[in-house]
């Protein structure tokens, strides 16, 4: 049985494809065979995250539909024989993800994958309610801004009482925050919150903390998973986080601004 | 960051620690509706209509809870905060 991860935030733009793309690579690396979905239908974009845009044919609501079979619309990572990726459908709109089809989908894939990765859309609308609703794990993608922890508490909400694990009262899916786009530097002038707040503030277990990091427009500029840029702080902060969801135990890094001289210290920068 | 601004920034209190105030307050908030029973936003819904034949007063002057309080009594509470006479 495959282990089904959400990626999941409430609020838009705060790092879910990234970090999809990120943990999925991470984990199909280690050695896991791995399937990515992208759940935002009419909006796709984790094929471009990926670089495997120009090898869309079909897509995951082709296959819902049965107008293509998962053979046809998987499509295989040219990094790692280990990766797939289910690409979003272009056109339709979200309500074309019913329960019965997407519920049929991850089934069959769950006979061939370790682990399942849904990309969730924002919001909380069909789409979003779809790419949790089976889920195992969720991945609580969070900046740390109010507004993104607002919505990140909400999407706990629908968690605890949305999803299937919810509604046939089995053990509930297991919540992890993780903080994206840390400034450590705002941090300790009193602009951003910090992790502590965060962790304090939605009461669930962190999983990693990824710091804005200017290797992330780079890698999706190229069309390559961040992770797989193991030189940047974001790439390693990636590869962490999938340490830490494989069950070990390793260090948070990047929590503190880089030392900077005293001179520049007093006279500014 | 120069050393002036670093003494400066220590004074008052930082908007992220404003941030935070007002996220535990959020949080709380959504996490105390969301215990409750599928009914309850309609039965606010409605109260805060029958309050505004009355009074005007908006939705967040109004607060609805239950209170478990032991196992066979639960406690509907409701508070409403009056604007101030002018
Ligand atoms: N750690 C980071 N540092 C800098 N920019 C980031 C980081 N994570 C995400 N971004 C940027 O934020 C934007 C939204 O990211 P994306 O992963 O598409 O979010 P979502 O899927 O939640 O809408 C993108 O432009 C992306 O490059
Ligand atoms: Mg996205």
């Amino acid at each position: 049985m495959a282990q089904i991860i959400v990626v999941t935030s409430g609020k838009g733009g705060v790092g879910k494809t990234t970090s999809s793309a990120a943990i999925a690579t991470g984990l199909a690396l280690e050695g896991h065979k791995t399937v990515v979905i992208d759940f935002d239908i009419g909006l796709r974009n984790l094929d471009l995250i990926m670089g495997c845009e120009r090898r869309v044919v079909y897509d995951f609501v082709n296959v819902i539909n049965g107008e293509a079979n998962l053979n046809q619309a998987l499509i295989k990572d040219k990094r790692s024989n280990n990766l797939f990726i289910l690409p979003a459908s272009q056109t339709r709109d979200k309500d074309a993800l019913t329960k019965e089809g997407v519920g049929k989908v991850l089934e069959d894939l769950s006979k061939d994958f370790e682990y399942i990765i849904c990309d969730s859309p924002a919001g909380i609308e069909q789409g979003a309610m779809m790419s949790l609703y089976y889920a195992d794990i969720a991945i609580i993608t969070t900046n740390p801004e109010v507004s993104s922890v607002r919505d990140s508490d909400r999407i706990l909400g629908m968690l605890q009482s949305k999803s299937r694990r919810a509604e046939q009262n089995l053990e509930p899916i297991q919540e992890y925050l993780l903080l994206t786009r840390y400034s450590p530097k705002r941090v300790t002038t009193g602009e951003m919150l910090s992790v502590e707040d965060v962790e304090e503030i939605l009461a669930i277990e962190l999983v990693g903390v990824i710091p804005e990091s200017q290797a992330v427009l780079k890698a999706s500029n190229s069309g390559t998973p961040v992770i797989l840029d193991n030189e940047s702080d974001a790439g390693k902060a990636y590869s962490d986080t999938v340490e830490r969801l494989l069950g070990n135990n390793v260090p948070l890094r990047f929590l503190e601004e880089e030392k900077k001289g005293l001179l520049k210290r007093i006279f500014g920068s | 960051m120069a050393l002036i601004d670093y003494f400066r920034s220590k004074k008052s209190p930082s908007s992220a620690s404003l941030a935070k105030e007002r996220l535990q307050i959020i949080v709380a908030h959504q996490r105390s509706e969301r215990d409750t029973p599928d009914y309850f936003p309609k039965m606010k819904q409605e109260i805060i209509e029958v309050i505004n034949r009355y009074i005007t007063i908006s939705e967040d002057q109004v607060s609805v809870n239950v209170d478990q309080n032991d196992e066979n009594l639960s406690v509907l509470e409701l508070n409403v905060t009056l604007p101030e006479d002018k």
